[in-house]
């Protein structure tokens, strides 16, 4: 019996420091969810560090404000769960700022601006789609006239997307009556299926591709048709970080101004994709 | 957390028209898992050597690894290889259900033999012996003692596995199988809306295993008449009897 006493009163002593300690926000720590595994934004080394455009961004970031970061790496469809269950307090995973998002958290300003691409087999008939080599700009994610071309050219083919990112609806609007679209849970694994040929064709963020293409593995895919730009993907990628946490916030803003102003922003961005990325 | 009742509807909606692919899964996988689980059941009692061998490697690979890796090989690592690709089996293994339904036979079948392993084992040996006498024996021993009884007793256990293999049916989106927690995923994943998401799946699999559960029950109930006490009315009208005509029966 005393023994179950001190065991519960230990435990309430550990759940009444657990409680303190979340309850004091003022910021030393913070804890920041990617998903390892999308480079050249993030990735995973061998040695089992994260590397890439944003933890790299990050360390300056936390730098400038002085906070201790600590990076966990978890998948990308749990993660706006994880952050609205407070296991986390900040998204850094190439996340696009859309209107769907904002009702469920809120964003800082964007770190990054970035245009979306089909991808195709180099040696297949796919290769050189209508628009191939053309940026074109769309204002939203409905259905377009401008796609007409390229929805001759995938009719009845088999379009791979990972799932639930900005791309899904625009692709699903445009393209669901003429091809089937299939989804991943990363974004490697629809690279593997379109070089084994079970699909014809993925549509992802340009500036993942130009690191994919660098795989021995990869070698036969190309671009094939317009690099997509605009209002369509929203303003650019940015940190997702709880509604009730505006104060940190305003600590990422302020951080990331001062780093778009000194060009810290655009020199990582050379570094890491080959262009420049700054919104 | 408000009770939205319009949005539990529409996703318990999205999620039952998911269903049928996870019951055709499950009932594929069971089916080919069994086939194939009686003949390493048949292997492993053969008392050949090198018969035995396999099947113990057989369930050594399969029961001892997870089924999200075999998934991933079957799906994924056979596709690596060109032989594969261009070889006679691939229009069945481009297809990602049939994949899925690969995976799934294989790896019940591990766990599925030494359930049948166990359950012949413990027939009891005055039967078989019985049924020798009788005149049984191969095929007959078979068909009439070996596989029945043996049928019955593996029940409880194998239940069990039926109703693991409807939840692990689950995996199958990890290699893009439409499924019903598959949809659930997709669903959160546009919603943001985890928990009640989760239920109203949660539910489904919960109806869907009680049937089985139930299924399974009622099964064995009819396979074991003799275990059954006898119902009042049959103990009353055999006292009734006389008792020199009861004891001839």
């Amino acid at each position: 019996m005393r023994k179950l006493a001190w065991t519960t009163l230990t435990m309430l002593a550990i759940l009444g420091g657990a409680t303190l300690q979340a309850g004091a926000k003022d910021w030393k720590v913070v804890t920041i969810a990617t998903e390892g595994a999308y480079e050249p934004w993030n990735l995973t080394k061998p040695d089992g560090t994260i590397d890439g455009y944003e933890p790299e961004l990050l360390r300056n970031l936390c730098g400038r404000m002085k906070l201790e970061c600590k990076i966990v790496t978890q998948d990308w469809d749990g993660m706006i769960p994880a952050l609205q269950a407070g296991k986390i307090d900040v998204i850094m995973d190439a996340l696009s700022i859309t209107d769907e998002r904002k009702k469920a958290i809120d964003f800082t300003l964007p770190y990054a601006s970035t245009p979306g691409v089909f991808v195709s087999d180099k040696t297949g008939p796919l290769a050189k789609a209508p628009g191939s080599g053309t940026t074109i700009k769309l204002a939203n994610d409905g259905p377009t006239p401008s796609m007409d071309d390229l929805r001759k050219a995938f009719k009845g083919k088999t379009i791979g997307l990972q799932t639930a990112t900005v791309y899904e609806p625009f692709v699903v609007n445009n393209f669901k009556d003429e091809a089937t679209i299939k989804e991943y849970k990363t974004a490697a694994e629809h690279d593997i299926d379109l070089v084994t040929g079970r699909i014809d064709l993925t549509f992802d963020d340009a500036t993942y591709f130009t690191a994919a293409f660098a795989k021995p593995d990869n070698k036969d895919m190309t671009y094939t048709g317009p690099q997509i730009g605009g209002a369509v993907w929203g303003p650019g990628e940015a940190f997702g970080i709880r509604k009730e946490d505006g104060d940190l916030i305003g600590l990422f803003n302020a951080a990331l101004t001062e780093a778009t102003k000194d060009g810290t922003v655009r020199t990582l961005s050379l570094k890491w994709f080959k262009l420049d990325v700054t919104p | 957390m408000g009770l939205d009742l319009p949005f539990l509807f529409d996703t318990l909606r999205q999620l039952l028209a998911a269903l049928p692919v996870t019951l055709a899964l499950f009932v594929l996988s069971i089916s080919f898992g069994a086939v194939l689980a009686l003949g390493l059941t048949a292997m492993r009692l053969s008392g050949i050597g090198i018969l035995d061998r396999l099947a113990r490697a057989y369930v050594f690979v399969f029961r001892g690894s997870p089924l999200l890796i075999q998934m991933f090989f079957v799906y994924y690592g056979l596709a690596q290889f060109p032989a594969v690709r261009h070889g006679p089996l691939w229009p069945v293994l481009r297809d990602p259900f049939a994949c899925a339904v690969i995976a799934l036979a294989l790896c019940t079948a591990g766990y599925a033999t030494e359930i049948f392993r166990g359950a012949i084992l413990a027939i009891p040996h005055q039967q078989v012996e019985a049924a020798r006498a009788a005149g049984m024996s191969g095929w007959l021993l078979l068909r009439r003692m070996i596989l029945p009884i043996g049928l019955r007793q593996a029940l409880p256990a194998y239940s069990t596995e039926l109703i693991l293999m409807v939840k692990s049916t689950s995996l199958a989106s990890v290699i893009t199988v439409i499924e019903v927690s598959g949809v659930a995923q997709h669903i959160i994943a546009q919603t943001y809306r985890t928990m009640e998401v989760f239920l109203c799946a949660a539910m489904i699999y919960l109806v869907v295993n009680f049937t089985i559960a139930r299924l399974v029950a009622l099964l064995e109930h009819a396979l074991t008449p003799h275990l059954r006490g006898q119902p009042l009315s049959v103990i009353a009208a055999a006292a009734a009897v006389p008792v020199e005509r009861a004891a001839l029966h």
